[in-house]
């Protein structure tokens, strides 16, 4: 990995998340609100319609780099993102989003990754940025 | 929102033990393909004691700290108008299943920006020794009336 250059791709990844895959995160995380499985609630409260927790999408999003450490979590440092745009996620069928990784600095210490990750031609997370261990 | 709560404390939550099944499931949830999430022996053979928690897992601690905020009788959030704002993980290390971690929140700044609120709050996360494992931050918008 010594060979990195600033700007250089490691990672690129496509996700396909349904409601199976929100309901799945609702019980892992302990995050139960009904935004991120029930269309009434969601309208209701002016959104239009179901959407990916903000959670979730953060938490596939840094898998890409996870894999190019050869699945060693425990070198990511530091790991922050901006909710920017919500996934919106139908009833039937999957919403797929698009997580490209890229070299953003290097330093004695590591890397740091930044992640453009994009739903429905816009981008969804805003300053995504991952530090690692080299 | 009350913006007395700038600054304010919490108390230290209840000690959270990290379960091997409750990483494994948390890893299946954000999709990861990590054996290390996993598999106990890859993640020995890695160097770490057990299986390794995805970096976003902080957050299932974080729904204990959520709970105290919104809990407070002072605080005037409305949860159904709450939209998380960015969020942020600090490691010091990685956590492990057997780990027994403790998190206490800070309301670290209030602002008010168009009729909405934003506040920041920070959990700084240790375990059962006291050492540092992970600070996350987060920041929540609260939307006002429209």
């Amino acid at each position: 990995m010594s060979d990195l250059t600033v700007g250089e791709i490691i990672a690129e990844q496509t996700y396909s998340l349904s409601r199976d895959t929100l309901v799945r995160y609702a019980g892992a995380s302990g995050d139960f609100n009904p935004i991120h499985y029930r269309d009434d609630v969601a309208t209701s409260v002016g959104l239009p319609g179901v959407l990916a927790h903000g959670m979730l999408t953060m938490g596939f999003a840094v898998q890409p780099v996870v894999d190019w450490l050869g699945g060693d979590s425990g070198r990511v440092l530091d790991y922050q993102v901006r909710f920017t745009r919500p996934v919106l996620v139908p009833a039937e069928g999957e919403s797929v989003v698009t997580v490209i990784a890229k070299v953003g600095a290097l330093d004695d210490a590591g890397a740091r990754i930044d992640l453009t990750v994009r739903f429905d031609d816009a981008t969804v997370l805003g300053k995504a940025q991952v530090r690692v261990a080299l | 929102m009350n913006p007395e709560l700038q600054g304010r404390t919490f108390a230290p939550t209840a000690p959270y033990l990290v379960g091997r099944e409750k990483v494994r499931e948390f890893a299946r949830a954000v999709l990861s393909t990590s054996p290390l999430n996993t598999d106990p022996e890859a993640a020995r053979a890695a160097g770490y004691g057990d299986v390794v928690a995805p970096p976003t897992f902080p957050i299932v601690i974080g729904e204990l700290t959520l709970a105290q905020l919104l809990a407070e009788p002072d605080a005037g959030i409305d949860f159904t108008r709450v939209v998380h704002g960015d969020q942020r993980f600090s490691y010091t290390r990685p956590i492990v299943a057997g780990d027994e971690l403790t998190a206490t929140l800070a309301v670290t700044s209030i602002k008010s920006l168009g009729g909405h609120s934003m506040v920041t709050a920070e959990s700084t996360i240790v375990d059962g020794t006291g050492a540092h494992v992970v600070t996350a931050i987060s920041t929540l918008v609260v939307r006002g009336d429209e």
